[in-house]
């Protein structure tokens, strides 16, 4: 019996018609807008002005506070200004905007693909050091700020490190991919990262849809016995930290609480080979994996891109936009967000481009909920979102806060399996948007 | 340019391929197994009962939305359809064109639309009617026709009356359960493939089963309720039994007889009217099994299902305020 997490969770179907496209290398665009705020956190401040000659890697945003990260230069070039532009999140941000000029690197970054094993020569201090510096964030999606997860608090153990190679998101397949072509990087990355937070031990968690990466992670660990491989019954969302943290050991972390009270870290299989590359190489996290998909899409891929390239480019390279395009996803089909506009820079979070048909894009009809309880069987968090749903709706917010709303992570399952059509996970973000502007104003 | 059209909504952007429409038409095909052999053994009538229920559930629906609502027309979702068969399902085969169509506007007016439709009922509609024209029509509501296999002829058939009442009475009137057992024409195997006599879609045990199991396959139902309902009768009456045999029928004889597959695969599985988590159909399909032996045993009726599932119909809104899922990280006391 392959492992999962017990409660919830739904099976969309997986249309991974990007698998084993090997990773492209996309050409420079002629300018890049890097966002100041591409993490969860306090946005970086420029340390550029307009006019300044920049090189790739080189630091142009300064992390600003405990939860942020730095910002660097992924192209050489003129900064040809600061301005708020339109980014994924459908607000205006800030972002520094360069002009490409040329591909000059800063020279201590180490661009030769030799594999470099030893980890001995860095202190638990040094890596998350390292780490901070080159701003790496947790690249599965949420973009924590990778540096303050290793950073144990005081009283707290992590035993376990679990690498998030779960990829449940349908379509998406950068994670699959940089497994295959980079597993010694990776089992290195992870090793990092397991000194840095202390951890006995390393899972890495696989969903079973992707056995040649399984197989060879395998491989890859076998001469390390602290590592193990474990693959997972596919099952929607397995990437969510809580459900991956109880699939693969079986703790629970509490409500409201985080994974390192069950003495777990989770970081994705993407942020562990970026932390291979900032602490082993010297590169600063300036480009990542993006899979540009869709059923449309001539030519499903995955492109290592440079953050700050424009949608258009990728998508340009993958084919051209189709005629029947509806919707443009940034990220999965569960949990990404839909963009307006083809201009926004690819970001660190940005592990997707789906490009939904017209046909398929539009929501379907909603009727009376028929009290069929499917919303209730598939939350994969034990909440009642017909309940959530219509308490939202009358503002019954301290009866909400009892429900645990908050404990929502919006992995859409609930919206997902509706037969009604009903936009539950709309309403739950309705409910808790409000229910935290009320805890927040009690506070102050 | 299809950059100027692009839609922007909020995740999910996939949704499952299902709908309260197909939910209502697997249904009807699950109840299509029942269907043929009531045909087998009750002839056209059985299809006569069907078509005018169904027409009559459609009717007045659609006559509700349109003339008093004066809203949506939402015939074409299925549902009024699995309200007709459900009440053709739960009346014998002989009734009356006009007591159907009586039932039907208690079924839809009253246990549906007055409650604003689809969704919102809180009592299964097709039982509304089924216990009003059992409690307005209590003659014909219990003729039941004798089973005739393939009788095409619309001739009047002889009526008689149904196995659990045979058995009732004769317990009231002294008879060992085992004499009456060996005096009824029907033995155990022809009540599991339905030659008994009983409302048109209740007696083929084997055919609610197949049906229920294609349901669970669909997704459309789970085990919860069906499950709970069956092993609580079961249990019940064998503990019955085996105090003394002589006196109460035993497991077997409950779970094949009356309406208790019909009840427990199609009628409290009713989403709409039941509990919302698996702790609170147990509870809910528990709360059925004991209330149908109580008043197949002790009550004035034969039979109980139909009242045990509208009785616990009216549980359900309670069952669903103290009845939570087990929340995931919610800290377990040790």
């Amino acid at each position: 019996m392959l492992k999962t997490f017990p409660k919830g969770g739904v099976h969309p179907h997986e249309n991974k018609f990007s698998a084993g496209k090997s990773i492209e290398t996309i050409e420079l665009p002629k300018q890049v807008s890097i966002p100041v705020s591409q993490h969860l956190g306090a946005p970086a401040q420029p340390v550029v002005n307009k006019g300044d000659e920049v090189k790739v890697g080189q630091l142009i945003a300064k992390s600003a506070g405990f939860i942020s990260a730095n910002i660097h230069s992924s192209v050489s070039g003129k900064v040809s200004k600061i301005e708020k532009i339109l980014d994924s999140t459908g607000y205006k941000q800030t972002a520094i905007i360069i002009d490409v000029e040329g591909d000059e690197w800063l020279p201590e970054i180490d661009r030769s693909t030799e594999l470099v094993e030893d980890i001995e020569k860095f202190t638990a201090e040094e890596i998350r050091a390292k780490v901070a510096e080159a701003g790496i964030v947790g690249l599965g999606g949420a973009t924590f700020p990778t540096n303050v997860k290793i950073s144990i608090p005081q009283g707290k153990v992590c035993e376990n490190l679990i690498i998030n190679a779960v990829e449940c998101e349908p379509y998406l397949t950068s994670d699959h991919q940089l497994m295959l072509e980079k597993s010694d990087e990776i089992i290195v990355g992870a090793r990092l990262l397991q000194k840095a937070a202390g951890a006995k031990k390393i899972y890495i968690g696989i969903e079973n849809n992707k056995p040649d990466a399984i197989e060879l992670m395998k491989k890859k660990a076998a001469k390390y016995q602290y590592i193990e491989v474990v693959a997972l019954k596919v099952k929607y969302p397995q990437g969510g930290e809580k459900q991956l943290i109880k699939a693969v050991v079986n703790r629970e972390v509490p409500s409201g609480g985080l994974p390192v009270d069950v003495g777990c870290v989770v970081q994705n299989v993407g942020t562990a080979y970026a932390v291979y590359e900032a602490v082993q190489k010297n590169k600063p996290l300036i480009e990542r994996v993006v899979t540009v998909t869709g059923k449309s899409v001539s030519k499903p891929s995955n492109f290592l891109v440079r953050i700050g390239t424009p949608v258009s480019n990728l998508i340009e390279k993958a084919g051209g936009l189709p005629e029947d395009t509806g919707k443009i996803v940034n990220g999965g089909p569960m949990m990404g967000k839909a963009v307006k506009d083809l201009s926004i820079p690819v970001t660190k979070g940005t592990s997707g481009i789906l490009i939904i048909k017209s046909d398929e894009a539009k929501r379907p009809k909603t009727y009376n909920c028929i009290r069929c309880a499917r919303c209730v069987f598939v939350c994969p968090m034990g909440l009642e979102p017909y309940l959530i749903k219509n308490m939202a709706t009358v503002g019954m917010y301290e009866e909400l806060q009892n429900e645990r709303v908050l404990d929502c992570m919006e992995c859409g399952s609930c919206s997902y399996g509706c037969p009604a059509g009903v936009p539950l996970l709309d309403y739950i973000r309705l409910g808790k948007t409000n229910l935290n502007k009320i805890l927040r104003s009690k506070k102050s | 340019m299809a950059q100027n059209k692009l839609i922007v909504s909020l995740s999910p952007h996939d949704h499952a391929k299902d709908s309260v429409s197909k939910i209502m038409f697997g249904v009807v095909i699950a109840m299509i197994p029942a269907l043929l052999v009531s045909v087998y053994f009750f002839g056209l009538d059985a299809i006569r009962v069907n078509l005018i229920a169904i027409a009559a559930c459609i009717f007045f629906e659609w006559i509700i939305q349109k003339f008093l609502l004066k809203g949506e027309v939402t015939i074409t979702d299925g549902s009024a359809i699995v309200t007709g068969m459900l009440l053709a399902f739960n009346v014998p085969s002989n009734l009356p064109w006009w007591i159907i169509v009586i039932g039907a506007i208690v079924s839809i007016g009253v246990g549906k639309m007055s409650f604003g439709g689809l969704g919102n009922n809180p009592f299964n509609p097709a039982l509304v009617g089924r216990v009003f024209l059992l409690i307005s029509f209590p003659v014909q509501m219990t003729s039941w026709p004798k089973v005739q296999v393939l009788n095409f002829a619309m001739t009047d058939a002889q009526t008689g009356a149904t196995p659990l009442a045979i058995v009732k009475e004769g317990i009231k009137n002294g008879e060992s359960f085992s004499s009456i057992i060996n005096n009824l024409p029907t033995s155990y195997s022809d009540m599991f493939f339905g030659q008994m006599g009983g409302s048109l879609g209740e007696i083929s045990a084997i055919a609610l089963i197949i049906g229920g199991l294609y349901m669970l396959y669909r997704k459309i139902i789970t085990w919860h309720i069906p499950v709970s309902i069956i092993a609580t009768v079961a249990i019940f009456t064998g503990i019955l039994y085996g105090i003394n045999p002589d006196k109460y029928a035993d497991p077997l004889f409950h779970l094949l007889t009356g309406g208790l597959m019909l009840g427990a695969i199609f009628m409290a599985t009713d989403m709409v009217t039941s509990p919302m988590t698996s702790k609170g159909m147990i509870i809910y399909g528990v709360g059925i099994g004991v209330i149908t032996v109580l008043i197949r045993v002790w009550g004035a009726y034969p039979e109980g299902v139909s009242f045990a599932i509208l009785i616990m119909n009216a549980f359900t809104p309670l069952i669903n305020y103290y009845i939570k899922p087990k929340r995931f990280g919610e800290i377990v006391k040790k």
